[in-house]
């Protein structure tokens, strides 16, 4: 007999090793996330995924599932919870939503529309972020860059690389470029890497490969990221394949060349 | 039709595109019209805000105007509501933040391209620029959000017949956008 938690009610079978997100993606349940992705290391920062174990808040990412667990994700009180750390994650970078590329692709995006964010809350910071537009293929826009670390973690563990990393406490945190002069064009770096795709912001961009999709038809604007995600991280998700955009069927076919990416695919055909 | 719902609107540091979106109401707004009447709004030319009941603002803040027009708007609507990105966040006009108000003005006035008989406006009667263009909900108490670049004139449309009809206006999935 499988070992079960329960979350919201619902029995659902883990095994051994399994985390809580592991194991309700597996079972169809979404768990609202940006900083996990599945085969990446989990790193637990962006407590997106904050559920409720037996009394306690956890990160579902990173916390094992075990027989006796009765799990809260969706509540009223975590939608708040979650609510408000988006909107954090928004006014400590710069996010404006029509001058960015990613719009409707982007993951921070498609969680807040999940959550029905309507206003960012808090005071905004505008912190000062650079631009590395050094790389021929690839921009790099601080402004969006959420410190979820999954660049860092793609190049190590994917890419076999170790271009990107996170420096600095609090808010003076930034995302750092392993090159003697801190550009991205003096690194090893290539556009068909994983890190290059896996950015859920518009944080990490593909040059040339911009509105290929136009504002108001991409993934976002007519799929909630719960559906999205669970059919692209192989859960039991309620929407066929062929409801989905184009660019999201393609994922899983590992060969495709760089120009045939759009950012909407992410790491989708190299992480798995 | 007496008692009708008083609504003002006014643009601070925005495009006119939200405006512009609400009039995309097309026929629905003469069924507005027989509920509502407008205070101070670009469609009345009403210079000064009188007592309303709902306040739409488009924009942010980026002047020292657009905070005394949004402190009027605040002491004169029941409701008050953010509406698109700008008022919400300060959109593209919170994109001259990074930069200082000296270099942007250099830049605007004096060393752009294209630039003739270069000087710094300075007529007392402009209002002076802030430093960075804000959100409003950081001046006044700001009651909804009406996010989007423009919110689509469905959105406007599902946010005021809610509140009409005494419903909490909350927004569908498919009507929350910020681009």
């Amino acid at each position: 007999m499988s070992k079960t938690i329960n979350i919201d009610g619902q029995n659902i079978p883990f095994s051994e090793g399994q985390t809580i997100i592991e194991a309700a993606t597996a079972a169809g349940v979404y768990i609202p996330h940006l900083c996990h992705k599945p085969g990446y290391t989990p790193h637990g920062s962006c407590k997106l995924c904050t559920v409720n174990v037996n009394g306690r808040n956890c990160s579902a990412c990173t916390f094992p599932a075990a027989e006796g667990q009765t799990v809260i994700n969706n509540s009223e009180e975590l939608r708040h919870d979650r609510m408000r750390i988006t909107q954090m994650l928004f006014v400590e970078g710069n996010h404006l939503c029509p001058s960015c590329e990613k719009s409707g692709n982007c993951q921070l995006q498609g969680v807040a529309y999940h959550l029905n964010m309507l206003d960012n809350h808090f005071p905004h910071f505008y912190p000062l972020r650079e631009v590395d537009a050094s790389h021929p293929d690839i921009l790099i826009d601080h402004n969006r860059c959420i410190f979820c670390t999954l660049c860092v973690r793609a190049s190590r563990e994917k890419d076999g690389k170790s271009v990107f990393d996170i420096s600095g406490r609090g808010i003076h945190k930034h995302l750092i470029i392993n090159s003697p002069s801190g550009k991205l064009k003096d690194t090893n770096i290539d556009v068909n890497d994983c890190a290059a795709h896996v950015c859920p912001t518009g944080a990490i961009l593909i040059k040339r490969t911009g509105y290929q999709v136009p504002i108001g038809q991409r993934i976002y604007d007519h799929h909630q990221i719960s559906e999205v995600a669970l059919n692209e991280e192989g859960g039991a998700g309620s929407l066929p394949a062929a409801a989905l955009p184009p660019s999201l069927e393609v994922a899983g076919q590992g060969s495709l060349p760089a120009a045939a990416l759009t950012p909407s695919l992410e790491g989708a055909g190299h992480g798995k | 039709m007496a008692n009708k719902i008083r609504v003002a609107t006014t643009s601070l540091a925005g495009c006119f595109g939200c405006h512009m979106s609400f009039l995309d109401l097309d026929e629905r707004l003469l069924a507005l019209a027989e509920v509502a009447e407008f205070d101070r709004s670009p469609i009345t030319d009403i210079e000064h805000c009188g007592p309303c009941d709902i306040g739409l603002i488009e924009g942010g803040v980026c002047n020292s105007e657009n905070v005394h027009v949004l402190r009027e708007f605040r002491k004169n609507c029941k409701i008050l509501v953010a509406v698109g990105a700008c008022a919400i966040n300060g959109g593209l006009p919170a994109l001259r933040n990074p930069i200082s108000l000296e270099d942007c003005l250099l830049e605007a006035y004096r060393d752009g391209i294209g630039v003739e008989n270069a000087q710094i406006p300075s007529d007392p009667e402009l209002p002076l620029l802030l430093d960075k263009v804000h959100p409003i909900h950081e001046v006044v108490k700001i009651d909804y959000f009406l996010p989007g670049c423009p919110p689509s004139a469905d959105v406007f449309w599902a946010f005021l017949t809610a509140l009409l009809e005494g419903r909490d206006p909350t927004l569908p999935y498919e009507l929350v956008h910020y681009d």
